[in-house]
């Protein structure tokens, strides 16, 4: 019955358990043109990631990669991972991310944005 | 009260195994996540629940059945056993309200299926799988016409999304296309039947039982996919993760006197996924008058086990805790 019960329970209050997250919105826009180069790219996600295994890369039009390198999630928000830009020069540009929920879930995914 | 606790755990597994027609399975290639198809099967293996699945459809009379309502409430349970092997046990309830009539019901026969996922392409979103259906005969109830026999359906399953488009066709990207491939083969190829007229001469028939050859498809539009790797168009909660799909699911029998005929439906819907379930709904609309003249409803609710509870549904004999569904 107490085996029952458990998984009754974890049926009906999910949020005990996990799932993959997947990004809830971003800055800049998912596919949009900005006006001028934006200090960062932030992506803030569905659920809570894991610091050390979520990363963010932004690359420029001929594949290098153009971000700082301190790819971090925010201490204050662990939904949110983020990475600095140096001025960029108009062009399109492409963020991959790679993230690992608190409980093991792995997504990926990329997009575009373009500097005006 | 042991004995209680014993008897709900006994339901609890009996209505998991014995509930449900249709296969379905949800999962991710690289940043691709397919929702669970409702009338066709597709590609991915696994741990997962469909209950219940709803469907509803007016069949046309026939010289031997008025027109009758049938309503079908199924389920189905899907386990790994490996990263890319998975089996599935699944069942049917049926009821038949025939014109006129007073209705009968009774479980369809117990399907148990198994798939192998033998290719996978990240990059460009495409998995391929095989698999074997079994339908065990004699374990459903003749009052529904549940049959005798064994049926066995060796399929070939496919699932590709359009990411790997150029970017001038990037609003084309969020497109997706699954397919099923059978062939059904019976394992009786007649099915003797007496029947006794009024002067007691009795009359032997031995219709043939049809090999039918099974095949469907999904086209999909994923809104998330849409939304979180090609442009934010501002859709809102709970539109951002809806999937507008077509289905179809069509057999043609490969001999008897229906062969070559094609019956079918296309079923146009909508699929909202969330972290741990997904809902789905779906128009049925007969290809053809043969089986119907009248559009029907599918609907269904589909658990996803491996993100519900990992560390128990995904647990295997030979590898461990699987963890939940990866890229």
């Amino acid at each position: 019955m107490s085996r029952l019960l458990a998984v009754a329970a974890l049926l009906l209050f999910p949020s005990w358990a996990g799932a993959h997250a997947f990004p809830d919105h971003s800055e800049p826009r998912v596919g949009h043109t900005v006006e001028a180069s934006p200090p960062s790219v932030r992506i803030w996600f569905d659920g809570q990631i894991e610091p050390v295994f979520s990363k963010i890369r932004v690359e420029d039009g001929d594949k290098r990669q153009v971000d700082k390198g301190d790819s971090r999630v925010d201490p204050a928000d662990g939904t949110l991972l983020e990475v600095g830009l140096p001025a960029l020069p108009p062009g399109r540009y492409r963020v991959y991310w790679s993230v690992v929920a608190r409980d093991g879930h792995r997504t990926e995914g990329d997009f575009a944005f373009r500097v005006k | 009260m042991k004995g209680n606790a014993l008897f709900a755990f006994a339901c609890a597994l009996t209505l998991l195994l014995v509930t449900s027609a249709t296969a379905e399975a949800h999962g991710l290639i690289g940043k691709r996540f397919f929702p669970a198809t409702l009338a066709t099967d597709d590609p991915f293996v696994a741990d997962e629940l469909s209950l219940p699945t709803i469907s509803y459809l007016k069949l046309r009379g026939t010289e031997e059945a008025p027109p009758t309502r049938q309503f079908d409430l199924s389920g189905e349970f899907s386990k790994r056993l490996s990263a890319d092997l998975g089996i599935s046990l699944a069942g049917t309830f049926i009821i038949l309200d025939p014109d006129g009539g007073s209705s009968v019901n009774g479980f369809d026969n117990l399907e148990v299926s198994a798939k192998y996922v033998f290719f996978k392409s990240a990059a460009h979103e495409l998995l391929l799988s095989l698999g074997l259906g079994w339908d065990v005969g004699g374990t459903g109830s003749k009052k529904v016409d549940a049959e005798s026999f064994d049926t066995w359906t060796p399929q070939l399953f496919f699932g590709k999304g359009f990411g790997d488009l150029p970017d001038q066709l990037e609003l084309m990207k969020p497109f997706a296309i699954t397919g099923a491939l059978g062939l059904a083969i019976p394992s009786r190829v007649h099915t003797k039947t007496f029947e006794t007229d009024e002067d007691g001469n009795v009359d032997v028939k031995k219709p043939l039982n049809a090999t039918v050859f099974q095949w469907g498809f999904s086209f999909q539009y994923n809104l998330q996919y849409l939304q979180s790797y090609v442009r934010d168009v501002g859709l809102p909660a709970p539109i951002n993760r809806m999937v507008p799909i077509v289905e179809l699911v069509l057999e043609t029998p490969v001999d008897g006197r229906n062969a070559g005929h094609t019956t079918g439906t296309v079923n146009p819907g909508i699929i909202w996924f969330g972290k741990y379930f997904q809902l789905g709904i779906e128009a049925v609309i007969p290809v053809n008058h043969d089986v119907s003249k009248n559009v029907g409803a599918l609907a269904q609710i589909h658990f996803y086990l491996d993100d519900i509870l990992p560390q128990v549904f995904t647990w295997t004999p030979f590898h461990g805790v699987l963890g939940p569904t990866q890229p």
